[in-house]
């Protein structure tokens, strides 16, 4: 394994005891697959409940009279438009735009917010943050917690089945429910489906409960991969970077019309550049025309041989039944059902764009 | 009589006269995962040692398979265009990969035996 410098998360050893096996990814060792197989750990999230151990991801709670002040400052977004429990895609950006995390935003209180970052972000994110709140009255607090994403249509019933009611809380909402938790109905694999982080010792009695049902199974990363990739939903580090700005990656649905206009964000006199400008290129999904899978990294072309785009993101899907992925090319060629090919070791394979997301999201939007 | 020999890139071969047919072991499937797509040599085209003769896909990522020896290929499983899975339900059996003629076969002698395989993976 490679992971000799990477961090063990607090539950590997349950993980261990599950059979998984185990990965690197962004500084973490992360259990990638369970003997069910990343086949098997993927169709069952879409059809029953499957457990996600997400604790290598960063809570970093805000609090204090001028949080949203950091806020709006930190994100395109207005926090003060934000009504309490509702949760927010939004972005970090820095001054040219770039996108440096995606994150998710939740209101707790007046003036407390919870924020979600990626864990191969966390720290950087956290040093921007503290950067950004020189000389405000904001307390960042980045929580040690385990992390946990249940995820599948039979997430809240698996849920209420041990006493943890959530019928009331529709999708992209969090709350409170008991101390030290914090709970949003919300997720990356495109179904309905819940994150909660919890103290280390509630999640393993949380987790002896959830495991007495024979419907919820361990999911790895690799099966978190191909859920959120047929879902069209992006990786920061793949299809999101510093180097790609919201409009190209078809992003602006997060940013709001007046904090395009007014917005005082990092980033925002660049965004509205190019949003004045219009993509160049565009964030589409890329479907292959045959059963090999075409990866990140492989150049795209159009039928005369152009490059044309590249591929961020690419496996098989397991629910769509063939390969998906997803890239960015050139505006004039992202219309869906545009033909173009992808080199995959030096033979040109032909793909299609294709819509996203491949497999329609099932939220609980109430 | 056939001989089977094993590389430490957990590739089994069976040999049989000039003629090696070549698999992935049980233990290699298992990492793997289930596959979803393999991409096979043309017949005729000539390998050298080490070169990537194979290309097995599963969900997550490509893994290539190597030559084990040098030697001209003369069979593709083409049963695996249709069933890649039969890699992982039957590495040693259906789910073999290609046929090569050898070219040199003291290259052999560099391979293990099951008892040193067995021995390699545990």
């Amino acid at each position: 394994m490679t992971g000799d410098e990477a961090k063990n998360l607090p539950l590997a050893d349950l993980h261990r005891k599950a059979g998984a096996r185990f990965g690197a990814f962004a500084g973490w060792s992360m259990p990638l697959t369970y003997p069910a197989g990343v086949m098997q750990e993927h169709l069952h999230t879409r059809e029953h409940a499957g457990v996600f151990d997400i604790s290598h991801m960063k809570l970093i709670e805000l609090s204090g009279p001028d949080t949203g002040a950091l806020l709006d400052r930190a994100c395109p977004l207005t926090s003060a438009a934000l009504p309490l429990r509702q949760s927010k895609y939004s972005l970090l950006l820095n001054e040219q735009a770039g996108i440096l995390d995606d994150v998710i935003v939740t209101r707790l209180a007046d003036t407390r917010f919870m924020m979600v970052a990626n864990a191969g972000n966390a720290v950087a994110d956290e040093a921007h943050l503290r950067m950004l709140a020189n000389g405000l009255d904001v307390v960042i607090d980045p929580l040690d917690r385990v992390f946990l994403a249940i995820q599948g249509p039979e997430a809240e019933a698996a849920l209420g089945r041990i006493g943890n009611e959530t019928a009331g809380l529709t999708f992209m909402h969090g709350i409170e429910p008991r101390n030290g938790w914090f709970l949003t109905r919300s997720g990356y694999t495109g179904e309905d489906g819940f994150e909660i982080s919890l103290s280390e010792t509630d999640a393993r009695v949380l987790l002896d409960e959830l495991f007495s049902n024979d419907r919820v199974m361990w999911v790895g990363l690799a099966a978190r991969d191909s859920l959120r990739l047929e879902a069209g939903l992006c990786l920061h580090g793949s299809d999101i970077t510093p180097d790609t700005n919201p409009v190209d990656a078809g992003l602006m649905w997060a940013v709001p019309k007046s904090v395009r206009s007014e917005g005082r964000f990092v980033g925002a006199a660049a965004l509205r550049d190019f949003a004045a400008r219009g993509a160049v290129e565009k964030r589409v999904g890329l479907k292959p025309e045959g059963r090999q899978p075409v990866r990140a990294g492989s150049s795209l072309f159009d039928a005369d041989g152009n490059s044309v785009g590249r591929v961020t993101s690419g496996g098989f899907g397991p629910s769509a039944g063939h390969p998906v992925a997803m890239g960015y090319v050139a505006a004039e060629f992202a219309a869906v059902a545009t033909r173009l090919y992808a080199d995959v070791r030096g033979t040109k394979l032909p793909v299609d764009v294709h819509s996203l997301p491949f497999t329609p999201h099932r939220y609980r939007k109430g | 009589m056939a001989t089977i020999y094993y590389t430490e890139d957990h590739e089994w071969l069976h040999v049989e006269g000039e003629i090696a047919t070549v698999g992935i072991t049980d233990y290699a499937q298992q990492q793997l995962g289930e596959l979803v797509f393999v991409e096979l040599p043309e017949v005729g085209k000539s390998l050298k040692k080490g070169d990537t003769a194979v290309v097995v896909e599963s969900v997550k990522a490509a893994s290539d398979v190597y030559a084990p020896i040098d030697g001209d290929v003369t069979e593709a499983n083409t049963a695996l265009a249709s069933d890649p899975t039969l890699v992982n339900s039957a590495p040693a059996g259906d789910g073999w990969l290609w046929k090569m003629k050898l070219s040199d076969k003291s290259q052999l002698d560099g391979l293990m035996d099951e008892t040193a395989y067995n021995a390699h993976t545990s």
